[in-house]
């Protein structure tokens, strides 16, 4: 399935040695709709990001499964542990179904 | 038209305790549908969320589980959960030994002054839980100017 | 430079004399204080992309006639200004009129997504610089009128601005510090919004608050008003974009 852009902030260290353990955060630009109806609230149909997967090296890393617990414009923190240069690729599934793909370099020395 | 107005006054506070019932009962089913029967063990999670938010729209949280994060011993999954949430399960994260550390932050929105609770599953079967209440402000279902 | 600029704040404050105007983040809780000031944690910066990657975008874009983006370190701490044809104008005034007139584009429409985008990009260039509005000569009339809103009572609550803003500053509100009121961080990320918004939004909250006239934004009344702001915070840093609860 096509993936489209989105607007994210992924911020990872400017390089890692092997087997460190680095930190990884984002933010992803999504208003999070949660189709909550309540006085004073406009009710919108429920869209949410419900599933995060990160890939590095094309090894799926994390997973975090969100709901609409899960503040406006997503903010996550995860670490992961430096194996080689490569690309870690996050892809967010919408609900009806569109993916959407953001992907950072790790260097790693 | 009166009949409609008083029929409509009535029935929010049926509805809003109607609703908080529900989430009670969601609450307890998704503790369930996670713990398996097993006890969860405490003292395990750092366990970091305000005791106050000024806003439940945006609830900075972070757990870091005290876990060697091998492949013999290692945390799976971290889930959390808000009591009084629509939504109990608010979040659950996936993680494998390459993470390194069992330690993930995120933002919630919490409808209202509640317990959270934390649950970190290893690969060994175990369960260590961590608990906290946190005063909120303002819930996350309000809009304003 | 930021560290710069804020050794300098104890001395404008004294300068300023009986009015003590505080800069906002001086208000803030510690936590949005220390996020406000990360980049990795503030959505702000979502906004902050895509108007970088507005000010590249387009037939004739912003770049094509003022550069990189760069170029705009201090336009933010002069706004509102009053342009060559005697209009007021704040910073987004300003791009609807490069839209308008130079790009030869629709304007973006206020509390649009890219205006407050390209004007968060924009103000960031000048963030941590005292604000350095001009408020002598074409801008002295519009300062007045923006006081005369300021200290008006106002709504069915029958309160002016600085019978919060300055003899309740640092008091608590709905949860909430009161600050000095000042327009420093706008464009804001406001949590209670779940998103970026202007100045003039926050002022229609204001409004609300006291039960007056909410006035559309880019109006006369607000304009002038965040002229006043702008004079009050002469010499504090620019926080833009700002993280407000």
């Amino acid at each position: 399935m096509p993936t489209l852009p989105i607007t994210a902030r992924i911020t990872l260290p400017p390089s890692a040695q092997r087997g460190e353990v680095v930190t990884v955060r984002v933010l992803v630009r999504h208003p999070m709709e949660r189709a909550v109806d309540a006085p004073g609230l406009t009710p919108l149909p429920r869209k949410i990001l419900h599933t995060l997967r990160v890939t590095y090296a094309g090894e799926e890393v994390f997973r975090m499964a969100l709901s609409p617990g899960i503040a406006a414009n997503p903010y996550l923190e995860f670490t992961t542990v430096a194996t080689e240069t490569g690309d870690l690729v996050f892809t967010w599934e919408e609900d009806g179904g569109t993916l959407y793909q953001r992907e950072a370099r790790l260097v790693v020395t | 038209m009166t009949v409609l107005s008083r029929r409509a006054v009535l029935a929010v506070p049926l509805l809003l305790a109607g609703a908080s019932e529900a989430a009670a009962a969601d609450f307890a089913g998704a503790l369930r549908a996670i713990l398996k029967d097993r006890s969860p063990d405490e003292g395990a999670i750092a366990f970091d969320i305000p005791p106050l938010s000024e806003n439940g729209n945006s609830v900075d949280l972070s757990v870091r589980v005290d876990s060697p994060m091998t492949t013999e011993d290692h945390v799976t999954a971290i889930h959390i959960l808000a009591e009084k949430n629509p939504f109990p399960l608010v979040a659950t994260f996936s993680l494998t030994p390459r993470a390194g550390r069992a330690e993930v932050a995120t933002r919630i929105r919490l409808a209202t002054s509640q317990k959270i609770v934390a649950l970190a599953e290893t690969n060994r079967g175990v369960v260590h839980r961590a608990t906290r209440d946190v005063i909120v402000v303002l819930g996350a279902c309000v809009e304003t100017g | 430079m930021t560290g710069a600029w804020r050794g300098l704040l104890p001395l404008t404050a004294l300068l300023l004399g009986g009015a003590d105007v505080r800069p906002t983040q001086e208000y803030l809780s510690p936590e949005i204080r220390e996020a406000q000031e990360d980049p990795s944690r503030h959505p702000g910066w979502l906004w902050v992309e895509e108007g970088e990657a507005l000010w590249r975008a387009g037939e004739k874009p912003c770049a094509s006639c003022h550069g990189g983006i760069a170029g705009m370190t201090g336009v933010a701490a002069r706004y509102p200004a009053v342009a060559s044809d005697g209009e007021l104008l704040d910073l987004e005034g300003r791009i609807e009129r490069c839209r308008t007139q130079h790009q030869g584009e629709a304007s973006f429409g206020r509390e649009s997504e890219a205006l407050l985008a390209l004007t968060a990009a924009i103000a960031l260039q000048s963030r941590g610089m005292p604000v350095a509005v001009a408020t002598d000569g074409p801008a002295a009339p519009f300062l007045e009128e923006g006081r005369r809103f300021y200290q008006t009572r106002q709504g069915q609550l029958n309160l002016s601005c600085g019978q919060c803003h300055d003899d309740n500053a640092g008091r608590r509100l709905r949860g909430d510090v009161i600050s000095n009121g000042l327009g420093t961080g706008y464009p804001a990320y406001r949590l209670e919004w779940n998103t970026m918004g202007s100045l003039h939004r926050r002022l229609r909250a204001c409004s609300l608050g006291v039960r007056a006239e909410q006035f559309p934004p880019g109006s006369r009344e607000y304009l002038t008003l965040e002229l006043f702001l702008a004079s009050r915070a002469k010499g504090l840093p620019i926080e833009a974009p700002g993280l407000r609860r």
